[in-house]
């Protein structure tokens, strides 16, 4: 088995990229991105909220497309990327409900509020996926807990998008949308988004990444620990 | 994933196996994460012939039945099962494989016969060979109460019936004989002893008795085949060294 | 690695003893041989010693024979169906007591009645496959020559069954005992709102109970599961229902909410169908 010596380089120049873009981001945020009139400099949280949610929900998505492949090969290294995609997902989820309460205190004084529907559906997409670590620990057999996780993630997957219509037609009933959504940003708010937006992305790619050479590192010390022991 | 589409005489693939072999397996390997269940199990046998599997208990004689059952799949190597290769064609030989595990595979609120009928429609086997089964186990007058309050033993007369129910020709058993009498033994024989005729692969933990009806033997210790010989050629002092 | 027969003689003896004594349902060898070289894709369930073993049991056939299974085993047992029936009263009772209200109307009944539902059929989740993991009814299932998705079908069906027999029984106990306004007039359109609703909890119920049944902490892990998959049907239930239980009869359940449960039942339908292999296999 070759050493991921030849991906060192390359979580290098990630590692890179992230720190830069996010500096960048950093910066248009708090030096570039005009101060909102209603919300005051609290609602700055929303360039570190919304990208988050966003990349996460993408990470969740991402996890079920690479079950599926998993289920479909029958390689091990898909199910090893859905598993790190999916932690690394829930990870940023619970940046995304702190930051997400913290604002909802800013703005409508209450830590936690039922009317901003993708808020509440990602509440319901975070407790699900909560089960995921759960549910692969309960299971001994390593080719069936990757087996059974696969299937998880793609019922869960297929599970975001609907939840979200779901969520979003019972709200509306009951309250305006107070948020603007990003389609109608004007031109700096536009970009610092956009910035951060890739920013996060970078970061949350990175982050995958070392975690996946981490563990294929320690997959790999394992099995030649095993077969010195053997010998 | 539905086979059921119509398969005509011409386009079947004929299932007399070529040079009488039902059974040809080579370099099966099945793993438990990281641990080896089996290792490098080679072997054929021929259609007829009984091959008798020894080894202590974790040598992985129950993994190399449920193998050849299409139970669990194979990690590398190639099972061959009637000229089919499995996994890919698992689903054309399940019908002609009956198995005798460790379980009954029986639900316990159920009847004998309704247990039996239920296994019977899902192979596609007449009732009335329902019947005739629990007549040659001489367990018709038992057939109408629960499993449950049957003894071990008549539960794996059932069991035995249940395996045998859809006329398979390779029998695949696992100490078929354990809890069984010896009145029970004279009528399990004709369907699944040497003399039903069948192809039968069988899991002993008796040297001498195994052997008797052995024509080819394997011994596995850790998974690994440790012996592989005609019945013939092997001593049961052999086996025994197995078990050490 | 060939090798050759014990004893040149085994064959001929073995032939001899089949021929001569030929016990009760074991057919020859020869009459095998005849009959496997021309096997029928249909054959009838009466065909005296079928021997067409590559063609697979019908699924229909086989569909049926497990749900009779299913139905008898519970009809003996009675281990779901009276146990979820029972809750959903009880549940009913510690509403009545914890909301400190004699009745309930409009959105406050819709949500008291869907949620017991959806506990209660939990409860007819958490036992659906123990039978089958306790008692080799997997294996059983695996060995027979048989399309794997027919025991999605027919669990599916059996926990619809389970659901219907729970609402038969709830739904008449909620109107006693804590809806205010009759039901008579909003009774179809809410059977219709449940029995949408049902299909979408027995799919996700059954793909959740087969995830969970195999793993450690097995009750915990299945509510778990389910209970956040199954919002968008409470969602739906809910919201449907509402006017139909509310005082003077607000209206019918509206459109979107029958779309919603519709459309969850269709993709987790579909969804099932398509990973439930997966997890019968090992």
């Amino acid at each position: 088995m070759r050493v991921p010596s030849s991906s060192v380089p390359s979580l290098r120049t990630l590692s890179i990229a992230t720190v830069v873009a996010m500096g960048v981001a950093f910066g248009l945020v708090f030096f570039y991105a005009p101060i909102e009139l209603e919300e005051g400099f609290l609602q700055k949280i929303f360039y570190l909220h919304v990208p988050l949610a966003i990349v996460s929900l993408c990470g969740f998505v991402s996890g079920g497309l690479m079950a599926i492949a998993h289920l479909r090969t029958r390689d091990s290294r898909w199910d090893l990327r859905s598993y790190v995609t999916i932690h690394m997902s829930l990870i940023f989820g619970v940046a995304v409900l702190l930051t997400g309460s913290i604002w909802a205190r800013g703005s409508w004084g209450h830590w936690w509020v039922w009317s901003e529907p993708t808020l509440v559906s990602y509440l319901i997409v975070f407790l699900l996926y909560a089960t995921y670590q759960p549910l692969r620990f309960a299971i001994e057999d390593p080719e069936r807990q990757a087996r059974y996780a696969s299937v998880f993630a793609i019922v869960a997957g297929a599970f975001v998008p609907l939840n979200f219509l779901a969520v979003r037609l019972s709200t509306s009933y009951l309250h305006p949308r107070v948020l603007g959504g990003s389609s109608n940003l004007p031109g700096p708010m536009r970009l610092t988004f956009l910035v951060s937006l890739a920013a996060i992305a970078l970061l949350f790619v990175t982050l995958c990444s070392y975690e996946l050479t981490a563990k294929r590192t320690r997959i790999m010390l394992k099995s030649r620990s095993r077969i010195l022991g053997y010998r | 994933m539905s086979h059921g589409a119509a398969e005509t005489a011409i386009g079947v693939k004929p299932d007399r196996p070529r040079h009488g072999e039902v059974l040809q397996v080579a370099g099966l390997v099945r793993c438990y994460g990281e641990r080896e269940a089996l290792g490098d199990v080679s072997l054929s046998l021929h259609e007829g012939h009984t091959l008798v599997v020894f080894g202590p208990n974790g040598a992985g004689k129950t993994t190399l039945l449920r193998v050849l059952a299409t139970l669990l799949r194979p990690h590398s190597g190639s099972v061959r099962i009637f000229d089919r290769g499995l996994p890919e064609e698992a689903w054309a030989v399940r019908g002609r494989i009956g198995l005798v595990g460790h379980e009954p595979l029986l639900y316990r609120e159920l009847t004998a016969r309704e247990n039996l009928r239920f296994h019977a429609r899902l192979h596609g086997t007449p009732p009335a060979r329902v019947e005739a089964l629990l007549d040659a186990l001489a367990m018709t007058d038992r057939a109408e109460e629960p499993l449950r309050t049957l003894s071990r033993g008549m539960v794996q007369r059932v069991a035995v019936a249940r395996a045998v129910l859809h006329e398979p020709r390779l029998l695949l058993l696992d100490e078929p004989y354990a809890n069984l009498d010896p009145t029970a033994i004279a009528l399990v024989g004709p369907l699944i002893g040497g003399e039903s005729g069948c192809t039968r692969v069988v899991c002993s933990h008796d040297p001498t008795g195994g052997l008797a009806e052995a024509d080819l033997v394997l011994g596995l210790r850790a998974g690994r085949p440790a012996l592989l010989r005609a019945a013939a050629d092997v001593d049961p002092g052999e086996i025994t060294e197995l078990y050490r | 690695m060939n090798i050759e027969p014990k004893s040149q003689t085994t064959k001929p003896h073995a032939a001899s003893s089949r021929a001569a004594h030929a016990p009760a349902g074991t057919s020859s060898a020869f009459t095998k041989h005849v009959q496997d070289k021309a096997p029928s894709a249909h054959a009838p369930a009466g065909t005296p010693s079928s021997s067409t073993k590559h063609v697979p049991t019908k699924t229909a056939q086989v569909v049926l024979a497990l749900l009779r299974k299913e139905l008898l085993v519970e009809l003996r047992t009675l281990e779901s169906v009276p146990g979820m029936s029972l809750f959903a009263v009880s549940t009913f009772v510690v509403f009545h007591f914890a909301l400190h209200r004699s009745a309930v109307d409009g959105d406050l009944a819709a949500g008291v009645l869907w949620v017991t539902l959806l506990f209660a059929a939990m409860l007819g989740v958490n036992r659906l496959f123990v039978a089958d993991a306790e008692q080799g009814g997997f294996d059983g299932f695996l060995l027979a020559p048989v399309d794997r998705s027919a025991m999605l079908l027919a669990k599916v069906c059996a926990l619809l069954a389970y659901l219907v027999v729970l609402e038969l029984v709830a739904v008449p106990a909620f109107a006693l005992l804590l809806l205010g306004p009759s039901l008579g007039q909003a009774l179809p359109g809410l059977v219709g709102v449940i029995a949408l609703a049902d299909v979408g909890i027995a799919v996700i119920g059954t793909l959740i109970a087969a995830l969970a049944v195999r793993t450690r902490a097995r009750d915990l892990l299945g509510p778990l599961l389910a209970l956040p998959l199954l919002v968008p049907v409470v969602i739906g239930g809910a919201r449907a229902s509402s006017p139909l239980l509310a005082a003077g009869h607000a209206g019918g359940p509206g459109g979107r909410w029958l779309a919603l449960l519709a459309l969850y039942d269709l993709v987790f339908g579909l969804i099932a169908y398509a990973v439930f292999d997966f997890l019968l296999e090992d």
